[in-house]
């Protein structure tokens, strides 16, 4: 087991990788009540064409990865969330564009609780009927979200930005795509990207690492899997450009919403260099629409965006993009406004003052996000598995110049054919625009 | 645990902890849920974040956030049972993980005083007619996507319909017709009439001096807080089962149904009712989850929550409009299963397992264990996570099984599609 320090965060880290192939993180926080630990496949979304074990070419409905989380639940003995609350703990899961995430949290029966997590995780269990059941669970989660404008219109965005690229499909799949989900589906999923070495486990929280990891060993070495076989994705090639220019969604909704997506290319980096990258966008995003900058009071002044304004940069292996925007009166006048402020920030270039100011909130922002066992266990692992380190983020944020930033914001604000937007507006004035 | 101090003037509770990497403040400040001065104060918050007499706009309010390394700060307006209480939160990061050495606790006093006691009035004594038209809008937005939110908007109409003419029908973002007629003289009235009427409460959790909180709060907060007597809301028993049905565009129906009940916080049943709770429907081992969604597969969520200083147990679940009947009666039929006492001794201590895992899990989030403290304040008694796990664990089937028996079905709204 090897020991990680980061001296002026005041953490410890432990890392193992075990002999089937699973990474191991352990973060000991003392004074913490809570345990909090996540087992997480490196699998989302976005995996729904690879090939399978026997060497097929397999294309599965949208919405998989996120069934096979519900209904990894159910064990031969019931249902999962029994067991956890008699073991006095909370459990639940996610699934993401790249990642489906178990975890529990728990102030007693750790040990208990842990070996229930990678016990049921890793031991898959689906009848005809019970993926049956599922359906209606599943059809009311995407009804759910059918009603939700701020999804939809994020997700009439993707649709926008991306011509082939699977990140456009939405999570939970339709109500038609989750209906042709069988079994055999779910456990070929199941086979291709839960194999160990496609996983990591973190746990935080009032920990001894040394038992902790003893217990893992046993419990894992106790296991059998096959043989370790990395997953072949099949990914389609995404041209530079967005698929259209502009999405118009009419819901009843009150106020409007409008969002506009600037489509990156994958940056080609890892480790430091992409941590970088990413604090670099970020920052540069709160230099030019932050609640600090002048482009924001302009905009608020106008009546242009609420307290729902919202941006961000989503970047991960192969695919990346900017949003920002949200409930707005008057959404074409927002976009122009967004355009506008951006030309005049490559214009003017980046204010030093404020560009200090900003490395502060953010560093600020991560002792905070510190506090949070959720937050360190999740985010630590969606930056493993894009090779980054969640703990060098300080470091490398001290380290950033307002230079760097400069030359991000010549690389990437290119908005010639990379620029979508997308509205909800209210239903029946669709033709009014 | 450390014992919570209380000092003089704004009364200020310090809550020791070395756990995190930051200080958390938080401000109450409480006056009953009325009907006059509602819209003022749920408008208040956004205008006093615009800008102070020490920090005049919100860039320059910003821009010292920012310097205090990313100084989080939120208010809002809240309704707990029938009280409105305005909120002001501030994390700051704690200077020793710091490289240089900045004042921060101090800077956060101020920051918070200043936002609440010392806004940026005109020479006419009024907030500037420009901010005020601009909060108003984006108030209005905000009132307007209520309806955006459907559960949000259930909840709510469920509280107008089933506790109306009483104060717990008033929401808590107000109203638009008096958002019209609001103006910087009449919001600065509130204003005043806020800081004279209401009760302030400052909590401060992480790694401080007491002393040093103590000496900021008398230099910064010069306030004289008037108490206020515990409101205890009448138990009103429901003369007959309303049931009211709403057509809207949602693909999902909300069925959200309120039951009374005389338990509140404070009472020697309370524990039971929270027990009662999380095995009705307050957790993933619930009646409610297992038979609505994992047995009948009827919906996605289905869970009951208790507001604890109303005596209101609700419960919301997402359905197809066509399962209104299937839905309500496996509901129905869930708390008549544990009046009846069908449940096993293992579900009872599931529930209490679960709740004190949350209670414990509570401790570790500075806001959650102020949220808990506040619970205690509101009725003028100490309470802490220890107190309430004792009091949880004492809980027997027979209690759970009075908690139950203590409903009374209310009102039932359903939120249905067209069509």
């Amino acid at each position: 087991m090897e020991k990680i320090s980061f001296d002026q965060l005041q953490e410890q880290l432990y890392h193992e990788k075990l002999d089937n192939g699973l990474s191991v993180f352990l973060l000991p926080k003392p004074g913490f009540q809570k345990t909090y630990a996540t087992l997480t496949a490196n699998y989302g979304s976005i995996d729904n064409h690879f090939v399978a074990g026997d060497g097929s070419e397999k294309k599965v409905p949208d919405g998989i990865a996120h069934f096979l989380e519900h209904k990894m639940f159910e064990s031969e003995e019931g249902d999962v969330f029994q067991e956890f609350s008699a073991q006095g703990a909370s459990a639940n899961a996610f699934t993401s564009f790249t990642r489906t995430a178990y975890l529990f949290s728990a102030t007693s029966n750790v040990e208990k609780n842990l070996t229930t997590l990678l016990d049921f995780v890793q031991e898959p269990y689906f009848t005809e009927n019970s993926v049956e059941k599922e359906k209606g669970i599943i059809e009311q989660e995407i009804k759910m979200y059918e009603d939700n404008p701020d999804w939809q219109n994020f997700f009439g965005l993707l649709k926008g930005l991306y011509k082939h690229h699977p990140v456009q499909i939405d999570i939970a799949g339709t109500v038609d795509s989750i209906r042709q989900i069988s079994k055999e589906d779910l456990y070929t999923c199941y086979e291709s990207f839960y194999h160990p070495s496609n996983m990591v486990l973190f746990v935080v929280g009032n920990l001894e690492p040394e038992k902790m990891m003893t217990l893992i060993r046993a419990n894992q070495s106790a296991k059998t899997f096959p043989e370790s076989n990395p997953p072949q994705r099949i990914l389609p090639e995404e041209p530079v450009d967005v698929q259209k220019t502009e999405a118009v969604i009419p819901l009843p909704v009150q106020t409007p919403r409008c969002l506009i997506g600037i489509k990156q290319p994958a940056a080609g980096l890892e480790g430091r260099d992409l941590l970088q990258h990413e604090l670099g966008m970020q920052l540069l995003l709160e230099l030019a629409f932050g609640s600090s900058s002048s482009a924001y009071q302009r905009m608020y002044a106008e009546g242009l965006i609420n307290d729902s304004f919202s941006f961000d940069y989503t970047s991960e292996k192969e695919f990346g993009f900017i949003a920002a925007g949200g409930e707005t009166a008057r959404p074409d006048d927002l976009v122009e406004a967004l355009r506008r402020e951006l030309i005049s920030l490559k214009q003017s270039g980046v204010e030093a003052d404020h560009f200090e100011r900003l490395k502060k909130k953010k560093i600020g922002f991560f002792l905070r996000a510190l506090n949070s066992p959720e937050y360190i266990a999740n985010q630590f692992t969606r930056y493993h598995f894009n090779g980054m380190n969640l703990f060098d983020a300080v470091p490398v944020l001290e380290a950033l110049d307002a230079a760097y930033v400069e030359r991000l914001l010549e690389q990437t604000l290119d908005f010639e054919n990379r620029m979508t937007v997308s509205k909800v507006i209210p239903a029946g004035e669709a033709s009014a625009g | 645990m450390p014992e919570a101090k209380k000092t003089k003037s704004v009364r200020t509770t310090v809550i020791p902890s070395s756990t995190f990497k930051t200080t958390t403040f938080v401000m109450h400040i409480r006056t009953p849920l009325q009907k006059e001065y509602l819209t003022e104060k749920a408008l208040l918050p956004s205008v006093l974040e615009r800008g102070t007499k020490h920090f005049p706009s919100r860039e320059i309010i910003q821009a010292a956030l920012e310097e205090m390394y990313g100084a989080h700060l939120t208010a809002d307006a809240v309704k707990k049972g029938e009280h409105h209480i305005l909120s002001f939160k501030l994390e700051v990061a704690n200077e020793k993980f710091l490289k240089e050495t900045v004042p921060l606790t101090e800077r956060a006093v101020q920051m918070l005083a200043s936002i609440a006691f010392y806004p940026n009035l005109n020479e006419k004594g009024a907030f500037p007619d420009l901010i005020v038209d601009e909060e108003k809008r984006n108030h209005a937005q905000k009132l307007a996507g209520v309806k955006d939110d459907k559960m949000r908007f259930a909840n709510k109409r469920l509280a107008e319909i089933m506790c109306e003419g009483e104060p717990y029908a008033l929401p808590v973002l107000g109203y638009e017709q008096q958002l019209e007629a609001i103006t910087g003289e009449s919001l600065a009235k509130a204003h005043e009439s806020l800081l004279k009427d209401s009760v302030v409460d400052l909590y401060v959790v992480g790694d401080v001096n007491e002393q040093e909180i103590s000496r900021y709060a008398d230099q910064y907060m010069k306030f004289s807080s008037r108490p206020l007597a515990p409101i205890r809301s009448a138990f009103k028993k429901p003369d007959e089962v309303r049931e009211v049905k709403e057509s809207d565009e949602v693909s999902q129906a909300k069925l959200h149904i309120g039951f009374r009940t005389p338990v509140v916080f404070g009472d020697k049943n309370y524990f039971a009712l929270q027990v009662f709770n999380s095995l009705f429907g307050g957790a993933p081992h619930s009646k409610l989850f297992t038979n609505v969604r994992e047995k009948e597969s009827l919906a996605y969520y289905a869970a009951s929550r208790v507001e604890s200083h109303k005596g209101l147990v609700i419960v919301m679940a997402g359905i197809e409009t066509t399962q209104y009947d299937k839905a309500l009666s496996i509901i129905l039929q869930q708390l008549e299963d544990i009046k009846n006492g069908t449940f096993s001794d293992e579900d009872v201590s599931k529930s209490k397992a679960v709740l004190r895992n949350q209670l414990l899990e509570t401790m570790d989030s500075p806001r959650g264990r102020v949220e808990l403290e506040y619970h205690g304040t509101l009725i003028g008694e100490n309470w802490n996570a220890d107190n309430w796990i004792t009091e949880i664990e004492k809980v027997q089937a027979a209690d759970v099984k009075a908690a139950a028996a203590s409903l009374e079905l209310d009102t039932i709204y359903f939120l249905h599609g067209k069509g």
